[in-house]
């Protein structure tokens, strides 16, 4: 057999095999015994070095500074969400993103203050993967990523836009901005240690639970557009009785 | 003398049906519904010393009264196992419900104990008041910035007023995703393979639950 007949056959073999071993197979996700693999080597890693990583920069670093790690790379990120607002044509999203940027930065020393939220105007996130899925692209089937994670096809396709798009990507020195990088990837770690950690407790497979959760969340995002708007956030009136009464520890 | 005996059964019975039913809040739309509890419960979340230092057993003592007799577990039980459901003794399907009730109760407890300065938003109900079957929309905002988290209900009208039968957070439904891991546990060891994982997990839970009690007292 030809080199190439080997590694056909080799395919072949493997992604059979993937079909082959649990019962219940998501259409959506023909790749899955090599998306389980990329899976756990994502979770090594994580557990290995990014959530240790991530739990130090938690526990160590003061809040406030955290918030402004946060606040400073998110505030690079509206940059990249406005113009896919435009491209999606979510007008309101897109000035609002405009404004977020402008106050920001201006008034909140480069990004680094988020005086937009407090002020109520909203991140309205968006990316290229979704722009496309926008404009029609069928997402395609589930990919896990090495290092990215959850994704599909079409989003991986947008995934370069979405590093060209990135402000950030263009900062010198490189070493400032291989730094920075780092430190906004341990950041974002740092945001979901607690949802790692329910995740880890209600799944009963974790990599089907992230598959599922992800697709339909992914699917959600593509879909319906921002539709009405958001409306009271304090509550009516005081909740009566807001404590609960200790129960006599009788079981 | 006897009938009197069953009268006074009767009557007692009567006011125990009264008073143990949720509290009976004439025609309380889904939507006041939700606002209600979840502003209950962060409230007493954000207020409560002891859930503030992560006492998880108080956390489920609060969830079991606040939140707990609104969710048809039945009926979101049997949404999960799908096919398999009526495959399932009316004993499995009493096991399979309990235990997923408790898994519930223990991550829902899980991520009502990250509660710290949360606000959470509602949208206006758009649903005929006819209808039976509704969903709504809340988000919850994060303290620290970033994406507000979507949180979403689906209720049923039932007698004894709407319950809750789906939640979906960030997008994913609770059913939808459950659906895939209790159709490969089961295809792995059947109904009983899958009461066993979950009877597992949930002692599992316990028992970091029972810790944290401690470590907050």
């Amino acid at each position: 057999m030809t080199r190439a007949g080997t590694a056909g056959a080799l395919a072949i073999a493997l992604a059979l095999g993937g079909c082959a071993s649990t019962g219940a197979g998501n259409p959506q996700d023909p790749f899955e015994s090599f998306n389980r693999s990329m899976f756990s080597f994502n979770d090594k890693l994580d557990q290995v070095a990014l959530k240790p990583a991530a739990t130090v920069y938690s526990d160590v670093l003061p809040s406030f500074v955290q918030t402004a790690v946060n606040n400073f790379f998110g505030n690079i990120g509206d940059i990249w969400s406005t113009v896919n607002n435009l491209l999606q044509g979510q007008g309101e999203n897109a000035v609002t993103g405009v404004m977020r940027v402008a106050v920001n930065t201006v008034l909140g020393f480069g990004g680094v203050l988020d005086i937009s939220s407090e002020a109520g105007l909203v991140r309205h996130k968006a990316d290229f993967g979704q722009t496309l899925g926008r404009w029609g692209v069928q997402s395609g089937p589930y990919v896990v990523l090495p290092f990215f994670g959850p994704s599909t096809v079409r989003d991986t396709v947008g995934l370069p836009v979405d590093i060209y798009g990135n402000l950030w990507n263009y900062k010198y020195p490189v070493r400032w901005r291989n730094t920075g990088t780092v430190v906004r990837v341990v950041d974002q770690r740092a945001t979901l240690l607690n949802a790692g950690n329910l995740i880890e407790e209600a799944a009963l497979d974790k990599y089907q639970f992230v598959r599922d959760a992800y697709l339909q969340r992914r699917a959600g995002q593509v879909g319906a557009p921002d539709s009405g708007a958001w409306e009271d956030a304090e509550p009516l009136e005081p909740a009566p009785n807001p404590t609960i009464q200790p129960k006599p520890d009788s079981k | 003398m006897k009938s009197f005996r069953i009268l006074a059964i009767l009557l007692t019975l009567g006011a125990a049906a009264l008073v143990g039913s949720a509290p009976a809040r004439a025609e309380e739309g889904p939507d006041a519904l939700i606002k209600r509890i979840s502003l209950e419960v962060l409230d007493t979340a954000k207020n409560d010393k002891q859930i503030q230092a992560g006492d998880q057993q108080r956390i489920m003592q609060l969830v079991e009264e606040k939140v707990l007799p609104y969710v048809d577990f039945p009926r979101m039980t049997a949404l999960a196992a799908g096919r398999f459901w009526r495959e399932a003794t009316p004993e499995q399907q009493k096991q399979l419900t309990a235990e997923f009730r408790d898994l519930l109760k223990y991550t829902y407890s899980g991520a009502l104990a990250q509660v710290r300065d949360q606000q959470i938003q509602f949208r206006p109900l758009r649903a005929s008041p006819t209808e039976t079957e509704v969903e709504v929309q809340s988000q919850v905002l994060q303290p620290r910035g970033g994406e507000p988290i979507q949180l979403n209900y689906r209720l049923e009208k039932q007698a004894s007023g709407w319950k809750i039968y789906d939640v979906n957070v960030l997008g994913a439904w609770l059913v939808q995703t459950y659906k895939g891991n209790f159709a490969t546990e089961i295809s792995k060891g059947g109904i009983d393979g899958l009461i066993k994982t979950l009877a597992e997990r949930n002692k599992r839970l316990a028992a970091g639950a029972a810790k944290s009690a401690k470590a907050a007292s």
